[in-house]
């Protein structure tokens, strides 16, 4: 074998700082346009982002911190959370399942239906909520396709609690698989390959290759499905039947407290889903900054 | 272990990568497969892998029919061309990984694996860099890890998918001496992919010469250079200048070596050609001359640096040429 020391191949190392971002000399743009185009971008995300949500915590307790106090701990705002926190622990892990097996099964294979799978996938995006509501609705209520069906075996669906789970449920479908296909795609089998070649089997391959390649767009799917499925209204809304205290999410009670002129109120119970909201990014935040420790202590 | 691939064909969709093709690789033995882009040399790699699986025909190992079996039953260790390391995994756990992953009753404990990947780390002289991530490692480096992982599960076969195709020209050298020494070592059935004829004269111990799906021809290195079957596998081997000779009964194309013309002030006794110089390349190991033959074909000649300064040639010089040695090959159908 070649003497002991520098193997010729130990020549050229590869970098170990990632690649820069930012444009740099010939490339960048004058100092006027980065500015301005900064400018606009802050300025957007205050207009549309920061303004409504300072707004919604002012409202909240412009009566006061005891009006504020008082519309979250009432039973039917608790009761509205609970529902929220239940439909979002169920339609969440569901999809997150789906969107994985899926991703899986349209990058890697090619099989009779995966256009229409792709089809279908996309459906709840190109429809209107409230239209994917009616769906249901058609298909479990008292008049509809599976109604007498249901009604002889009393099980309730619409305008109840797995109607309001079924509907979430299908609204977020894509989430998830639409987030992992195209990175999945861009990956390419061959680590997957390797791991075969070496022995692994289809689950070990999935959980000690795939899985942790694609750890960040799962996560980043996650977030978006949760930020949809707590916050849905079109959808839920048909086919909630807005009992209080029984099938009212957070979103409906907003709706409900509004249009009772409740108005403190109604922005108190939505500063709590805003705080959901809040702590969902954070949670991601902290996550990816995890995984992030964890390859470079590597 | 042997292994023995009979009458494998397979396309895709309507390309037929392969067509027929037959091999038997003997123990210990490091055979090429060489061919230009398109030649089925990957597909015949990865079936005889169990990556693909083909449309006729089956591999057998050690006589053994293994052509059911998917790559995880195979025992083969397999390095890609583009390395595909574990990206989020450091090289100690690349390389583990085959080890890890065996069933519970097979496992090997923590210790024998630490030992086993750190035997392995220094046998392909990576010895410092187990904690690392394959991205803060060298082409050449990830390229070594690639081999040491496939050989962690002592693989009764080791096949190589153009190990060298992406790293630059002095690394592949040095990497390619370096796959011999190994190879003399372990004494591991291999087969590699390339489509360098120069890796594969200089590495194997056999070359398999295939073009769109089929074998051209299977020799040793020396075989396959100097007796050319077709004349693809001339073409293929090196440089070639061609004459085609028009008084013979039927037409024939006649292939000689640059090296092997000759180049003389005055026409020698035998077949001569006369040309005009054209260009004249002198840096490097020999000198090249390009050459405009009287029949217009352009021949490209290859001398020593001293018969150059003997013959003291100059653009627009009429010489002569004496081909040493020819291959005539008949044209039997015309494209």
């Amino acid at each position: 074998m070649s003497q002991l020391g520098s193997h010729p191949s130990d020549w050229t190392l590869a970098p170990a700082a990632p690649r820069r971002a930012v444009a740099e000399g010939a490339l960048a743009e004058p100092r006027w346009v980065r500015f301005a185009l900064t400018a606009i971008a802050l300025a957007f995300l205050g207009l549309f982002l920061v303004l409504p949500l300072a707004t919604v915590f002012a409202e909240a307790f412009s009566k006061g911190a005891g009006v504020y106090f008082a519309a979250i701990t009432d039973p039917m705002a608790l009761a509205a959370m609970r529902l929220t926190l239940l439909v979002a622990a169920i339609s969440v892990p569901a999809n997150a399942v789906f969107g994985v097996a899926a991703a899986w099964a349209i990058a890697r294979f090619g099989f009779r239906g995966k256009a229409l799978l792709i089809t279908a996938i996309d459906l709840p995006f190109a429809v209107s909520p409230v239209v994917s509501g009616l769906i249901f609705v058609l298909l479990f209520g008292a008049q509809g396709l599976l109604g007498p069906w249901l009604r002889e075996h009393d099980v309730r669906i619409i305008f109840a609690v797995p109607g309001i789970v079924l509907a979430t449920t299908f609204i977020t479908f894509p989430f998830v698989a639409r987030e992992l296909i195209p990175l999945m795609q861009e990956q390419g089998s061959e680590e997957e390959a390797a791991a075969i070649s070496l022995g692994a089997s289809g689950w070990q391959t999935f959980r000690r290759v795939t899985l942790p390649n694609v750890s960040l767009g799962l996560l980043h799917g996650v977030v978006l499905l949760n930020a949809r499925a707590m916050g849905e209204f079109g959808a839920v809304s048909v086919v909630s039947g807005h009992i209080r205290g029984v099938t009212n999410t957070l979103p409906l009670h907003v709706e409900i407290l509004y249009n009772e002129y409740q108005s403190a109120a109604a922005f108190a119970v939505a500063s709590l889903l805003a705080m959901l909201a809040l702590l969902t990014l954070v949670l991601k935040r902290s996550l990816e900054w995890r995984m992030g420790r964890a390859a470079h202590a590597a | 272990m042997t292994i023995e691939a009979r009458g494998i064909t397979k396309s895709f969709g309507s390309f037929p990568a392969l067509r027929g093709v037959d091999l038997h690789v003997k123990e210990g033995e490091l055979v090429a497969l060489l061919g230009p882009s398109g030649s089925g040399k990957t597909t015949l790699l990865r079936v005889i892998a169990g990556l693909e699986f083909p449309d006729r025909g089956g591999v057998l190992f050690d006589g053994e029919d293994a052509t059911e079996r998917g790559a995880r039953d195979r025992r083969v260790g397999f390095v890609f061309q583009h390395y595909a390391l574990f990206r989020h995994m450091s090289v100690f756990e690349n390389v583990a990984f085959g080890l890890r992953v065996r069933p519970r009753r097979a496992r090997p404990g923590d210790a024998e694996i630490r030992e086993r990947v750190s035997e392995l780390l220094h046998l392909v002289q990576l010895g410092g860099m187990a904690e690392r991530l394959p991205s803060q490692l060298s082409g050449g480096q990830r390229q070594r890890v690639a081999l040491a992982r496939a050989l962690a599960v002592r693989p009764r076969v080791l096949l190589l998918d153009e190990p060298f195709g992406a790293l630059d020209s002095r690394v592949r050298k040095e990497l390619r001496r370096w796959l011999r020494q190994l190879h003399d070592e372990l004494h591991i059935t291999s087969v590699f992919v390339t489509h360098d004829q120069e890796e594969a004269l200089e590495l194997a111990d056999r070359v398999v010469v295939m073009n769109r799906g089929a074998v051209e021809q299977i020799g040793t290195p020396e075989q396959v250079y100097h007796e050319p079957a077709t004349r693809f596998v001339y073409e293929f081997m090196g440089d070639v200048n061609v004459f085609h000779e028009r008084d013979r009964p039927g037409r024939a194309s006649v292939y000689v070596r640059p090296h092997l013309l000759e180049i003389d002030r005055r026409p020698v006794a035998g077949a001569t050609i006369r040309a005009r110089v054209q260009r004249i390349h002198a840096a490097g190991p020999t000198v090249k001359v390009e050459l405009l033959s009287e029949r217009g074909e352009l021949v490209q000649a290859e001398i020593s640096q001293d018969r150059h300064r003997s013959l003291a040639l100059i653009r627009d010089d009429e010489v002569y040429l004496r081909p040493k040695q020819r291959h005539v090959f008949e044209d039997d159908y015309s494209i």
